[in-house]
């Protein structure tokens, strides 16, 4: 092995994996709030809504959940302007990785609506509860601290999974690295750097719901 | 040259899709003997073992595919190896499937109840002969359902092996829109493969789950 690993040039191109990171970060940060909503709603339709908004709900969840996120990507990416609808690549990144997200987390917050029984809110109501403080006393928290778990792990894989939006060209960390990759030939070092750059941001994500975990359920 | 998209495009599009079961076996043969040992990591009596197993798996939990894809790739060569996109892609899958069998297996072993293991030794069976006849044919059965889960997002996942040139359902759907320009068919086509070979497998992981709770 006659390799000498050289280091030095991926650092000095600091400044692309600095706004890499940034798009990394802004794609998690849209891609949670907009998918958490979009499985709000979901979850909401499947568990409480009419027989047809429910099949369409889970017609929904099944097309995302068995397909790959690349070929929603490219369909959103290459094939819709083909009808005439046209996103430049960040845009079709979080609109792709929104509605990725919404169709896993409806499954997960429905799981968690459907743990909790009849009869507890009917309990919550014969001791007088509102209807609000029976949603948030006796369904929202409950419920939130089974899936919390669940929900936290796909949130990380979805910060992971952001990284294939650099095949459509989008600026993240990872498609920094293919940008340093061409000009530095450091194939393996670029691809190592980023590698640990992700892992310490999965465990940054991890440390935030413990910490977030803490504040909510500490006192429940 | 741009030509018009044909049946014969998409029944290429379909038999690309033997490779993309073909990296999917790997991945899960791979995965699985991977899977296996950080499972037993996990679970072992010795502190610096279970460590070990942790270590693996949020290592690999932490990072994307894809990276592990690009530094086998790149990387492999810098020991010597010429490497070619199968196993670049065999490598990078093992390790990844690895650490989420691992993960699942380790539930299913510690979802079985002390007392069986107590149980076993009691009856003088070694540690050896407890998992294998006691532990193991329980933990089986309510590994399939998560396992066949899994399953699912290892053939998806193998869409990813695209970019390193493998070529599969996905990059066949890269090289067809190329030749036909018709990107938005193309990939509706592919995604509906995708979904053709994942659906069942859902439905049916699902059913197993079903049943197993039934079973309880």
């Amino acid at each position: 092995m006659t390799y000498s690993f050289q280091f030095r040039d991926v650092f000095a191109a600091w400044e692309f994996l600095l706004d890499g990171l940034t798009l990394t970060l802004l794609l998690s940060a849209v891609g949670m709030v907009a998918g958490l909503t979009i499985g709000a709603a979901g979850a909401a339709i499947r568990v409480y809504g009419g027989p047809w908004p429910r099949r369409i709900v889970s017609g929904y969840v099944e097309a995302i959940r068995n397909t790959p996120l690349i070929v929603q990507l490219f369909l959103v990416f290459f094939g819709l302007p083909g009808l005439g609808i046209k996103f430049d690549a960040e845009t079709a990144a979080m609109l792709t990785l929104s509605v990725n997200l919404g169709a896993y987390t409806t499954e997960i917050l429905r799981a968690g609506l459907e743990a909790i029984p009849k009869s507890q809110l009917e309990a919550g109501r014969s001791l007088g509860l509102s209807g609000w403080q029976v949603f948030r006393h006796v369904v929202f928290f409950p419920a939130l601290k089974v899936i919390y778990p669940a929900l936290a792990s796909q949130l990380v894989l979805l910060m992971l999974a952001t990284s294939v939006v650099s095949q459509i060209s989008a600026q993240d960390l990872f498609h920094a690295a293919s940008i340093i990759q061409s000009r530095t030939f450091r194939d393996f070092e670029v691809y190592a750097v980023v590698a640990v750059a992700y892992l310490a941001l999965a465990l940054i994500f991890r440390a935030f719901f413990a910490v977030l975990h803490h504040l909510l359920f500490a006192r429940r | 040259m741009i030509r018009d998209l044909s049946y014969i495009d998409v029944l290429y599009l379909i038999a690309a899709m033997r490779w993309t079961l073909a990296l999917t076996a790997i991945a899960f043969l791979g995965g699985g003997l991977v899977g296996i040992v950080v499972a037993l990591l996990r679970t072992a009596n010795w502190a610096p073992l279970r460590w070990l197993g942790a270590i693996y798996v949020h290592g690999v939990q932490g990072t994307p595919l894809l990276a592990w894809l690009f530094v086998f790739f790149f990387g492999l060569s810098i020991v010597g190896i010429t490497v070619s996109p199968w196993l670049a892609a065999a490598a990078a899958y093992s390790i990844y499937a690895g650490a989420f069998l691992g993960e699942i297996w380790r539930g299913c072993l510690q979802a079985i109840a002390r007392t069986q293991w107590e149980a076993g030794a009691s009856l003088g069976l070694s540690t050896a002969q407890q998992l294998r006849y006691v532990i193991v044919p329980q933990a089986v059965r309510i590994a399939i359902p998560p396992t066949v889960g899994f399953l699912v997002q290892l053939i998806k996942n193998t869409s990813l092996a695209a970019v390193i040139g493998f070529v599969e359902l996905t990059r066949e759907g890269q090289l067809t829109t190329a030749t036909t320009f018709r990107p938005f068919t193309v990939y509706l086509i592919v995604a509906a493969l995708y979904f053709a070979l994942c659906f069942p497998l859902t439905r049916w992981s699902r059913r197993l789950e079903g049943r197993l709770h039934v079973a309880r």
